[in-house]
């Protein structure tokens, strides 16, 4: 007699439930939709009500609208409402709220509303950009020693000693040239006190007295950090505006960062974003909101003063003279201000930032400063099947403030209205710019139409080879055989739905891997009922065979399984995006394949042949 | 019904010698197929830029090449890609960043006809292969070794060496068939080699699985008659398992398209390599290097099997 207790009928029947509820939102295919976002913070249901009476209005239907934990979706029958309601949405909400064109998972809401997510496609089978971007690392470290000379200069000046000059040479070192030697021991002292990411050491060239300073490898590390970092953040900012659904921005390696947009195709146009360097300046404003006004009416500015336009909408002016420009600005955070409790920025300035700042704000005090973003965009078109590159320079104010006290090294910008509103400047100021320079040193970008022919292979070679092995094994097994298939089946629920569970990427190869291991997968039933046959020619009792087959080829498939896991957990560890996918299904496959051949297989056999006292003979 | 006949009593380690005779003449074929011709380095490994274009009612490839040479694209190839409405072209890696270069020359394809449609970009720079490439022959390094430690480690020394030996053999084997059919080897065809090294593992886990559980059932008999029995038992099983592996990796040829070609290609060659080898290299060869029945017995039968040595006359 062969019975499984009830406990191990019932894990496999659980298992198995979850695994139909996990796999479930995948058959029901995508739908498409209209994400729209908040360019500083979460969407609200104001805007998304806004939208949708839009799209009354404009009389285009859709199916469903509800608000995400950031975002706002707005779903659509078809694709021709959906590119209809793009223009309508983005006209009704204006600038702030970034509209990007995306699928979205068409599985019914109670599903979705329990975590049962469809599985993630990637790139090549959604269609999409794929750049690796090489941050160049020397040139982030000559930067920040081009930042720490302006300090040695004044450190210099302070302490009256004199030099000749201070740059960064070819190999990467500060030199300072003075004009005794006497001076140039005084300055080490006095510099290696202030500098503790430099190391100072005395030089002489050509009999002339010098200064070198490198930076340690410690500050080095902290600065190439900072640096990728800061273009992460720098990077994130620009694909928001972009209005890319489900953009992933991931650093790779210790200097590469890796730039994934769905459903984008102009790869130019995102070239030109991405590259685009920003940077910031702070000015005092320049007379009242009248005057503001009227300049903005006449489109001409006093003579010591520019027009600026806010990103809030409306104008400013702004003295010419520029206090302090972003450069200077060696770090951001957000907070609230301790007094009035009121949400802040701090923003810290290096020592020539720190006394510019202090000298101009100090006869300023009561005044407003404006805090301008300026961006360098390259934008390129096609001229006479020409790719030609246009330079063009975007100036916004993101910030006017108050002047309260004499600034320093360390100020505080209030006035904003939210701690998110102070958390998204503190970013700007931070992400303004691109810390260090980038090269697109990979990129690969799937159109549309291949990725859809990528799907449709991936699924026919799936469904031939799972009709081929189940048609194999059942005519060769029979009963026995419709076990396997059913185990086989089994596999496939649990490989998507623990694909799904993980939300990992799935790929052409990780296609690919589900689909070897069909065949592989019947491999541990196969030994089995070979197993089980040999023990009836051996002239075991029918019960006595299935219970010495299942146990004696258990350890065989744990062997012959494990030195295969052994294989994919490599191809996970050193392969790369695809790659990575047909890994990580080829695992879930093999471990999902043991559960199911090894326990649900059993379950079914005691469950056909386990309760019959008498049995004659196996039908395999 | 039966693939192979249970009462099989073939003598496959009689005859090994022709096995080692074939593996010798394949490895030989491969080697001179890597030195003389080397394999096709896809796009992933050396770098350069490749664009695939679709032209719905068929492409004029002519033309194309013709507008490619206009630009001064004179190191680009274009081919014809899986059907005679998609177009491939391909530009060798130079120093620079190619990653302009890969947008220009889709602009100067597209504004050349009407209707053509991105269907990939891809540009990678030489660094990047370099380590890619490095990375995988790390890659499969790392899973020799651990293969070599749990084989060691779960059987015996001298299978672990026979399993090691059969699974380069397979990989030097097919990556010659590789090189020889001219299958280009990109990142796909890198995965599809360390699918295979799995595999062929497995193969030969079933067979010294059964050859240990011989050694420690069977008393009598020689070395080379267990393993012949072993090797005649589980024959079935690596029958049907490569068979149905075999057939789903055909159906990835003919359906995976131009994508999956590489790959497909290298795991149907690999399946019927590893096949052989699990028997004619892995077994084999563990059995000329001396494998014993000691080896595989478990201790207190080791030293059951000792006294009664000890006790013979």
């Amino acid at each position: 007699m062969n019975r499984y207790p009830l406990w191990k009928n019932l894990i496999v029947v659980v298992v198995l439930l979850i695994g139909l509820f996990y796999a479930l939102p995948n058959f029901f295919g995508e739908e498409p939709a209209l994400q729209v976002s908040k360019r500083d913070g979460s969407m609200e249901q104001s805007a998304l009500t806004e939208a949708k009476s839009a799209l009354r209005a404009a009389g285009i239907e859709y199916t469903r609208a509800e608000l995400l934990e950031e975002d706002g979706l707005i779903r659509f029958e078809s694709t021709d409402d959906q590119l209809k309601a793009v223009d309508v949405v983005r006209a009704a909400l204006g600038g702030d709220y970034p509209v990007a064109l995306n699928l979205a998972p068409a599985a019914p809401a109670w599903l979705t509303d329990l975590g049962a997510l469809p599985m993630y496609l990637g790139l090549d089978l959604r269609g999409g950009v794929h750049f690796l971007m090489q941050v160049d690392m020397d040139a982030a470290i000559r930067t920040a020693l081009e930042r720490r000379i302006d300090g040695i200069r004044s450190d210099l000046r302070d302490a009256e000693l004199r030099y000749v000059s201070a740059e960064v040479d070819e190999e990467g070192a500060i030199l300072v040239r003075f004009r005794d030697a006497q001076a140039r021991d005084t300055g080490m002292e006095r510099l290696a006190e202030d500098y503790e990411d430099l190391e100072f050491e005395a030089a002489e060239i050509d009999d002339e007295p010098y200064l070198r300073a490198r930076m340690t490898e410690e500050g080095a590390e902290t600065e190439r950090k900072a640096a990728l970092e800061q273009n992460i953040t720098t990077l994130r900012n620009r694909v928001n505006e972009l209005g890319v659904a489900e953009p992933l921005i991931q650093q790779q390696g210790e200097s590469r960062i890796v730039v994934e947009l769905p459903g984008i195709q102009d790869t130019v146009r995102a070239k030109e974003i991405l590259g685009a360097t920003a940077t910031l300046e702070f000015r005092l404003v320049h007379g009242s909101p009248a005057d503001w006004e009227d300049a903005a009416e006449s489109g001409s500015a006093p003579a010591q003063a520019k027009l600026y336009e806010r990103r809030e909408g409306g104008s400013v002016l702004l003295k010419r003279q520029v206090i302090v420009t972003g450069d200077r600005v060696t770090g951001a955070s957000s907070g609230f201000d301790q007094d009035s409790g009121s949400p802040a920025v701090f923003v810290d300035l290096d020592g020539q930032g720190a006394r510019r700042m202090a000298d101009i704000t100090g006869d300023n005090i009561g005044k407003q400063m404006g805090v301008v973003f300026i961006e360098n965009r390259l934008e390129s078109e096609v001229v006479d099947g020409e790719l030609v590159e246009e330079k063009r320079l975007v100036e916004e104010v993101i910030n006017v403030a108050t002047i309260r006290d004499q600034l320093a090294h360390r100020f505080q910008i209030t006035g904003l209205d939210s701690s998110e509103e102070a958390r998204n400047l503190s970013l700007l100021l931070r992400a303004g710019a691109l810390r260090a320079p980038m090269d697109i040193v990979e990129e690969r970008t799937v159109g549309p139409s291949l990725g859809a022919d990528n799907i449709k292979a991936g699924v026919q070679a799936a469904v031939l080879g799972f009709v081929l092995v189940a048609i194999f094994m059942m005519i060769y097994y029979r009963v026995f055989g419709v076990i396997a298939v059913t185990a086989l089946v089994s596999n496939l629920i649990l490989i998507v739905a623990v694909l799904s569970m993980l939300q990992a990427t799935l790929t052409l190869p990780g296609i690919a891997g589900i689909v070897l291991t069909v065949g592989m997968a019947v491999d541990a039933n196969v030994l089995i009922f070979e197993r089980i046959r040999e023990e009836l020619r051996n002239g075991m009792t029918p019960h006595a065979a299935i219970k010495a087959g299942y146990e004696r080829a258990f350890a065989t498939i744990l062997d012959a399984n494990i030195t295969t896991l052994l294989a994919a957990l490599a191809l996970f560890a050193f392969g790369t995006g695809p790659i990575k996918g047909f890994a990580v299904t080829l695992s879930i496959g093999i471990l999902a394949s043991v559960f199911t051949a090894v326990m649900l297989s059993r379950a079914l056999t005691n469950l056909v042949y386990g309760r019959r006292a008498r049995l004659k003979g196996l039908a395999i | 019904m039966n693939i192979f006949p249970p009462d099989a009593r073939f003598d496959f380690f009689g005859k090994r010698f022709y096995g080692y005779a074939f593996s010798v003449i394949l490895l030989l074929v491969a080697a001179g197929s890597l030195l003389a011709k080397g394999l096709d380095l896809g796009l992933d490994f050396t770098g350069g830029v490749v664009v695939e274009l679709g032209y719905p009612g068929g492409a004029d490839i002519d033309a194309v090449r013709a507008t490619l040479d206009e630009r001064g694209y004179e190191d680009a190839a274009a081919q014809f890609f899986g059907s005679s409405e998609e177009v491939m072209v391909r530009l060798p890696p130079s120093g620079e960043s190619q990653s302009r270069v890969a947008d220009d020359l889709l602009v100067a394809l597209q504004s050349e006809s009407e209707n053509v449609e991105m269907r990939r970009v891809e540009y990678v720079g030489p660094a990047v292969g370099k380590e890619l490439f490095n990375a995988g022959g790390l890659a499969l390094l790392v899973v020799l070794a651990g293969i070599l430690v749990y084989v060691g480690f779960r059987f015996q020394v001298r299978l672990a060496g026979g399993a090691i030996l059969a699974l380069a053999h397979d990989l030097v084997v097919v990556l010659g068939l590789v090189s020889l059919l001219g299958v280009r080897f990109d990142l796909t065809v890198l995965a599809a080699f360390l699918a295979l090294a799995g595999y062929s593992i497995n193969d030969t886990i079933v067979v010294f699985d059964r050859i240990r559980e011989n050694f420690q059932k069977m008393r009598k008999g020689t070395e080379q008659e267990v393993m012949n029995a072993s090797v005649n038992q589980t024959m079935s099983r690596t029958v049907i398992t490569s068979g149905t592996t075999f057939l789903t990796a055909l159906a990835l040829l003919i359906f995976g398209g131009e994508a999956l070609y590489g790959f497909s290609l290298t795991l149907l060659l690999g399946i019927a390599i590893g096949t052989f080898s699990s028997i004619y290299v892995a077994s084999a060869v563990s059995l000329d290097m001396g494998l014993r029945r000691q080896d595989l017995l478990k201790i207190d039968d080791r030293e059951r099997l000792k006294q009664a040595e000890d006790s013979a006359p």
